[in-house]
């Protein structure tokens, strides 16, 4: 079994630091902080609850964290006079029920943030589009709407719309949550390609499999805080909390241990 | 004279009327159109306090008869415009205010319940590959809303069309007043009101037709009102 893809990490290019959030009295997030490398897979798991998401929305500031700075690169992105579209121009964001734009064909879907956002002419845009299609195997569905695809060629084509804005790094939020077990390898096998590839991801998932395969760091969030992070081998072998063990133990029964697809 | 003898005679004078009629509509249902979206982007996006202004209109709007807004407009304004060395409005520019003031209202309580209808994950799809807000909205949300919103928005067409005859009361000769007039020169009420009556209606078959045709022409798989009943 292959762990992990980084022979060859590069430098930083996510910087978390102590984020917080709260909802009314609900502390979603107390002080989280990470690190990011070009090329670093991170796979978040963890119990319901525990901020995982919210972690991924404020690194994109599609909600607004209360406290904690956020940097992609040298740029602080939760810096006041950051121009955050900027910001998420280069930063994917793979959500777990698709959100596809329900009247637009897949080919166009992958071209609109091209177009609108890059400024890339049509044509190009659409060229690239049809790239991107064919990279998550879905080039005969070009023309078809979200409404006529499955689950799983709807979450293809919503990696290829992130793919093709070239983006520093792409958060994945439960993508395969929202999907028939039938229907999870084939997005499965899309990221593991782009993990394998070299593309920097931080995947909020509890497919094991998947985190074994290609993660190159495992984080364990519990209660709004980071409780470990590790290694695949660290964390299913000898988690320095007996929590984690707890949850890998829990998730490995319930999802099975499939390895790679 | 036998009715088509009639019918000849105050053809012309009718055809001028319901030209009139159709002007009321497009004007109205156009400049309320315009109006009525800005107003319900303004209640869903704005601030509070530009929200409230939009809200205040609506329900000021929907809440008096077009009948009274009409006469206020043709016959209320007229003074303080005079003051202020501003012509009168005509009864057909007074006429088309109205209409396109008060359809507006009704237009933005449709678009805003659209544009609500749309789930939130579009918006945020579309935020999150670096759209703005105003992008997002023209790119994303509306082409979708405006597709909801086709079948309801067509019933207010068609209002616009029989409340086009609000006019009457501004002395503008639009079909109604004309069939009056033409009922009480020839003292044919009956025949009058008739052939006004079968040329309403054949308008708005026509325009259902339009809008029929423009429903299938903009349909989108999973788009569309009865798809999602299905």
């Amino acid at each position: 079994m292959a762990i992990g893809t980084g022979a060859c990490l590069g430098e930083v290019i996510l910087r978390v630091e102590g984020l917080h959030k709260r909802y009314g009295k609900d502390e979603v997030l107390k002080g989280v902080s990470l690190e990011l490398r070009r090329g670093e897979t991170k796979v978040v798991i963890g119990p319901s609850g525990t901020g995982k998401s919210t972690l991924l929305r404020c690194i994109n500031q599609l909600t607004v964290p209360d406290k904690g700075r956020v940097w992609l690169g040298d740029a602080e992105i939760t810096h006041a006079r950051t121009n955050i579209n900027h910001i998420r121009a280069q930063v994917g964001f793979v959500f777990q029920d698709f959100n596809l734009f329900n009247h637009l064909t897949a080919l166009h879907n992958v071209s609109l943030g091209l177009i609108k956002v890059k400024k890339m002419p049509k044509e190009a845009a659409l060229a690239r589009a049809h790239e991107e299609l064919a990279r998550v195997g879905l080039a005969e569905k070009a023309c078809s709407y979200p409404a006529e695809l499955s689950g799983g060629q709807k979450q293809r084509v919503s990696i290829a719309r992130a793919l093709a804005m070239d983006p520093k790094l792409i958060l994945f939020d439960e993508p395969t949550s929202a999907l028939d077990p039938e229907l999870i390898g084939e997005v499965l096998e899309v990221m593991i390609g782009l993990a394998r590839g070299g593309m920097t991801m931080i995947v909020v998932s509890h497919e094991m499999g998947f985190a074994r395969a290609v993660a190159d760091k495992i984080i364990f969030m519990e209660g709004g805080t980071i409780l470990e992070e590790g290694t695949p081998t660290e964390l299913f072998t000898c988690p320095r909390c007996e929590r984690t063990g707890q949850f890998l133990r829990k998730i490995t029964e319930l999802y099975g241990e499939t390895s790679e697809r | 004279m036998t009715y088509f003898e009639f019918a000849g005679t105050v053809f012309p004078r009718l055809l001028r009327a319901t030209v009139i009629t159709l002007e009321l509509t497009a004007i109205g249902i156009g400049s309320g159109f315009v109006l009525g979206l800005l107003l319900a982007l303004t209640r869903v996006y704005a601030n509070r306090v530009l929200s409230g202004i939009a809200n205040v209109y609506i329900q000021f709007f929907r809440g008096t008869p077009l009948v009274v807004q009409a006469l206020a407009i043709y016959y209320g304004f007229p003074p303080y415009l005079k003051t202020l060395g501003i012509e009168p409005f005509s009864p057909l520019v007074a006429a088309c205010i109205a209409l396109g003031l008060n359809s507006a209202a009704y237009q933005a309580e449709y678009f805003r319940g659209a544009i609500q209808a749309i789930s939130s994950g579009q918006m945020q799809a579309a935020r999150s590959m670096g759209m703005s807000k105003m992008q997002a909205v023209r790119s994303v949300i509306l082409p979708q809303a405006l597709r909801i919103v086709l079948p309801s928005w067509s019933n207010e067409l068609i209002y616009t069309i029989q409340y086009s005859s609000v006019a009457y009361f501004l002395t503008l000769e639009e079909l109604t007043f004309a069939s009056m007039k033409i009922a009480a020169k020839y003292g044919r009420a009956f025949e009058s009101y008739a052939t006004a009556g079968v040329i309403y209606v054949v308008i708005v078959l026509l325009v259902s037709r339009l809008l029929a045709h423009a429903e299938s022409r903009l349909r989108i798989p999973g788009l569309c009102v009865d798809d999602r009943a299905r």
